[in-house]
């Protein structure tokens, strides 16, 4: 399925990272936002709400962000491409219902432009220590996909590839972005609509009879059932069986939250997105993500031009985590460094997978910027020592 | 020689259409007033002939957030205070298809004050049949914000001293178009509430005063569900266009029901491709939904 | 590799990030180069400091921060006042004649001043001073040729106000050539 043709702004743009996204939401065919206002992910929700009166689509300024989170979910079981942004706070707010759309298998998009927490922290200066919210962040076992560009252009990429793979795996998928790649203007191109692929959602080919909203298949991933066209399913946030009806004991618990892990991890090497290099032979490995991942290249260039073996792994999806890679590279490296804008959330992972292998380090501060290439530097120096 | 096999007919009760019969029995008490407003419901659906296939029932959290559970349509289960906004998306995605809102006081207007107040103001249209037992039930009997002063609930075991909700002017302050309040026992007028609300566009709202004799009835020794119904039929007082600074509920009071609001108005939908049909013109991309070509 | 760091700065409602936005797409979509755009701005909305960083490169901007800028585009005191000391040892002050008062304290080489308040005032519109600012800017720096911005100017401002801002662009880059001529012939 290619991107609707009259919609999609072909060209080269000079845009900032916040509009980049939402002109990957409409050349997605997202139709739908509800959204509530907060820094640094306004500008998202302002320009769909300039563009989809054009586009066929429906903005809607929500009273707070649960309801906007719920709304999205509403529009998605109406058949829509849905979509809502936040930030800090927003993000807090958004993950009961979060947990919703993981539980109700509901395709939708939500990008969470990070900024310094907690709490009120800083509104217009960058962060990362949202990832392990985004990855646990409303109740319950589950797991997630998450995404993080680290420009402009990858926002745009990155969001039409959130929807494909929200329709793919029918469950909400997250866009961890951050202030600075909000703000930060570049050129974006946007490709001719029939460059741009698309995943059409799944509906089931079963007769309203027989079909069931939460099918056990054999990838795991049921097909949805429409609205309005005779299946009168029930969907629930309670455990449930495939009928969609609630089963409130031990064995149905185990199966419904099994299947939804499964489905993210017996899909991970398709899920994960790494971007490597100079990692063959390196004997230090930094593993990056977002605007981290593109700060410590001068580092690394400046080590290598010393004669250092460095690599880097960006991650462009932060989870579902990279596991297999991650032990492959910790038996045959001296060490791994985790960069990122906080006090070691992903790092905590990393250290976990490496389980003592290798050596690890984390190049963590508080947000507020992002990480001075000098001091990534230092960390690659004793990294080798 | 032809033999003629006859079969008894098949019997089918009357709701077995909009019922998930393989889903009853029900989990609600007896003399819970869930069975009547869910009759309510079905026969109103029934007698206005929809396309029951177009139809759909959000539910929050709560004894009446199991209603989504129990009708056989399209029905959605979700979380405690966000059926409204769930359902505003839904419409807005369906706006064939008409959506109903049921759940409980504490759900719609408790946890969701926000979401019934904003959408009341948007005049969204969808109809919303509030469950008013006075408690949290499911919870086991805790104070609500629709209360009476000094009835008791388990987290109000002296009895409950703030200020309830008035909900027909809350409704109708906020901007809705059609507001009515009935009680359990008036059945009949209760379905033609609910049809006129289904029917009505824009944000519909429908107070239905419940009996709960597990929890409010017995923790404030007012017998069992009987004794209130026959409470409501004593003490409901049916005044149509009432003022509803005068519709306050108070301990063990009259209660006032009837149509309260029933007004024209333009619905969200209407507004919003109205006002940009305006602004843009011919350039304007109507907004369609679905349109249920999914 | 060769890197400019530029920052412009002033207070808010000069349209201080148009001008940023301006030069970096000036860079990128109309000369082939790369350029990002970063900005800072306090929560207020009007009357703040405010600035605009935009580094623009031969290669992919790796670190989007203008950490001591080659050029600084100011067009208030404060403005002035808050960035000199970070600029680059023999970096270029392109600034408002009559708003900035540059006091050799800074790092700034060559300076470059131009009266855009009064030139935009003879426009008969006070707001399009910074791009009164651009157009000498594309005079005396050699970051691009002129057209690229001009072309940027024409592409980012409202709808219906590009003839005044080429003009005001024109005005600006006018007085930038005539400054430049004058100091050489000095020189």
């Amino acid at each position: 399925m290619k991107a609707d043709a009259k919609n999609v702004l072909t060209g080269a743009h000079y845009l900032d990272g916040n509009h980049a996204c939402a002109e990957g939401g409409i050349a997605a065919g997202c139709r739908f936002f509800a959204g509530y206002p907060i820094t640094p992910s306004t500008e998202i929700a302002e320009r769909i709400s300039q563009r989809f009166p054009l586009v066929g689509g429906l903005f809607i300024q929500m009273e707070d962000e649960l309801a906007s989170m719920a709304a999205i979910l509403g529009a998605s079981w109406g058949g829509v491409k849905s979509m809502s942004c936040t930030s800090g706070p927003g993000f807090s707010l958004m993950m009961e219902n979060f947990g919703l759309g993981i539980m109700t298998e509901t395709p939708c998009v939500l990008v969470n432009v990070q900024r310094g927490g907690p709490s009120t922290g800083l509104p217009t200066l960058p962060g990362q220590a949202d990832m392990m919210q985004a990855r646990w962040g409303s109740h319950g076992d589950y797991e997630v996909i998450a995404l993080a560009p680290d420009s402009p252009q990858e926002s745009f990429e990155l969001t039409i590839h959130a929807f494909n793979l929200s329709e793919k795996y029918r469950m909400p998928v997250l866009i961890m972005t951050d202030e600075c790649v909000g703000h930060m203007t570049e050129k974006v191109v946007i490709p001719p609509p029939e460059e741009i692929e698309l995943i059409a959602r799944r509906y089931t080919e079963k007769k309203p009879d027989e079909a069931l909203p939460f099918e056990l298949t054999d990838d795991l991933i049921s097909p949805m059932l429409p609205v309005g066209k005779g299946y009168k399913f029930h969907v629930t946030g309670l455990t449930h069986d495939e009928r969609g009806y609630p089963v409130i004991n031990a064995e149905a618990q185990e199966k419904n939250v099994v299947r939804l892990m499964d489905k993210v991890n017996k899909h991970a090497d398709d899920i994960i997105w790494l971007e490597e290099s100079d990692v063959e032979d390196a004997e230090v490995v930094i593993i990056a993500y977002g605007i981290s991942s593109r700060v410590v290249k001068p580092a690394i260039a400046r080590a290598q031009k010393e004669g250092i073996k460095v690599g880097e792994v960006k991650m462009v999806t932060v989870w579902p985590f990279p596991e297999k890679r991650v032990k492959e590279l910790a038996s045959k490296v001296k060490a791994l460094i985790m960069v990122e804008m906080n006090y070691g959330q992903v790092f905590l992972e990393m250290d976990r997978i490496v389980g003592g292998k290798c050596a690890t380090y984390l190049a963590g501060h508080a947000g507020g910027t992002v990480h001075k290439p000098d001091d990534v530097y230092r960390i690659i120096k004793e990294a080798v020592k | 020689m032809t033999v003629e096999t006859r079969q008894p007919p098949k019997e089918e009760h009357p709701m077995e259409k909009l019922l998930r019969m393989d889903r009853i029995p029900h989990i609600w008490c007896s003399t819970c007033g869930l069975g009547t407003t869910v009759t309510a419901l079905a026969t109103a659906l029934a007698q206005l002939e929809l396309d029951l296939d177009k139809v759909a029932v959000v539910s929050g959290i709560g004894c009446t957030g199991r209603v989504a559970g129990y009708m056989k349509l399209d029905s959605f289960h979700t979380t405690h205070g966000r059926a409204i906004p769930f359902a505003l998306g839904l419409h807005i995605a369906r706006p064939d298809m008409k959506v109903i809102v049921l759940s409980g006081d504490g759900d719609l207007i408790s946890i969701g004050g926000n979401h019934f107040i904003h959408t009341a103001r948007r005049n969204v249209d969808i109809t919303v049949i509030c469950v008013n037992n006075f408690i949290y039930a499911m919870t086991g009997g805790q104070v609500a914000p629709t209360t009476p002063i000094t009835a008791r609930a388990a987290t109000a075991p002296h009895g409950n001293f703030e200020h309830p909700f008035n909900l027909p002017i809350l409704a109708a302050s906020s901007g809705a178009t059609y507001v009515a309040r009935w009680t359990a026992l008036h059945v009949r007028r209760l379905t033609e509430a609910i049809k006129d609300a289904i029917t009505k566009p824009g944000f519909s709202f429908v107070e239905v005063i419940a009996p709960c004799s597990t929890l409010y009835a017995r923790l404030n020794r007012l017998g069992s569900g009987l004794d209130l119904m026959k409470f409501y039929h004593d003490n409901s007082i049916i005044r149509h266009g009432a003022d509803m600074n005068e519709v306050d509920i108070d301990f063990q009071s009259k209660i006032v029901v009837g149509k309260f609001v029933d007004i024209e108005k333009p619905t969200y939908l209407d507004c919003i491709n109205d006002g940009y049909k305006r602004v843009f013109g011919n350039r304007y991309q109507p907004y369609g939904g679905a349109n249920g070509d999914h | 590799m060769a890197t400019t760091e530029i920052r412009i700065t002033g207070f808010g409602g000069q349209g201080v990030i148009l001008c940023g936005h301006i030069i970096g797409k000036a860079a990128a979509i109309y000369n082939d180069q790369h350029a990002t755009l970063t900005q800072s701005f306090g929560p207020e909305a009007r009357g703040s400091a405010c600035s605009a960083q935009v580094v623009v490169s031969t290669e992919r901007v790796l670190y989007p921060y203008v950490t001591s800028p080659h050029i600084l585009l100011a067009m208030s005191n404060d403005g002035y006042n808050t960035h000199k000391r970070h600029m680059a040892e023999g970096s270029i002050l392109v600034c408002e004649k009559d708003l900035v008062k540059p006091d050799k304290r800074g790092k700034e080489g060559e300076v470059f001043a131009v009266p855009a308040t009064r030139i935009a005032e003879e426009l008969g519109r006070k707001i399009v001073l910074n791009i009164v600012m651009l157009g000498f800017f594309a005079a005396v720096t050699d970051l691009m040729p002129m057209e690229a911005l001009r072309q940027s100017v024409e592409s980012s401002v409202p709808t219906g106000t590009e003839e005044l801002n080429l003009k005001a662009f024109d005005r600006g880059y006018e007085y930038g050539v005539a400054l430049k001529e004058k100091t050489e012939i000095q020189v």
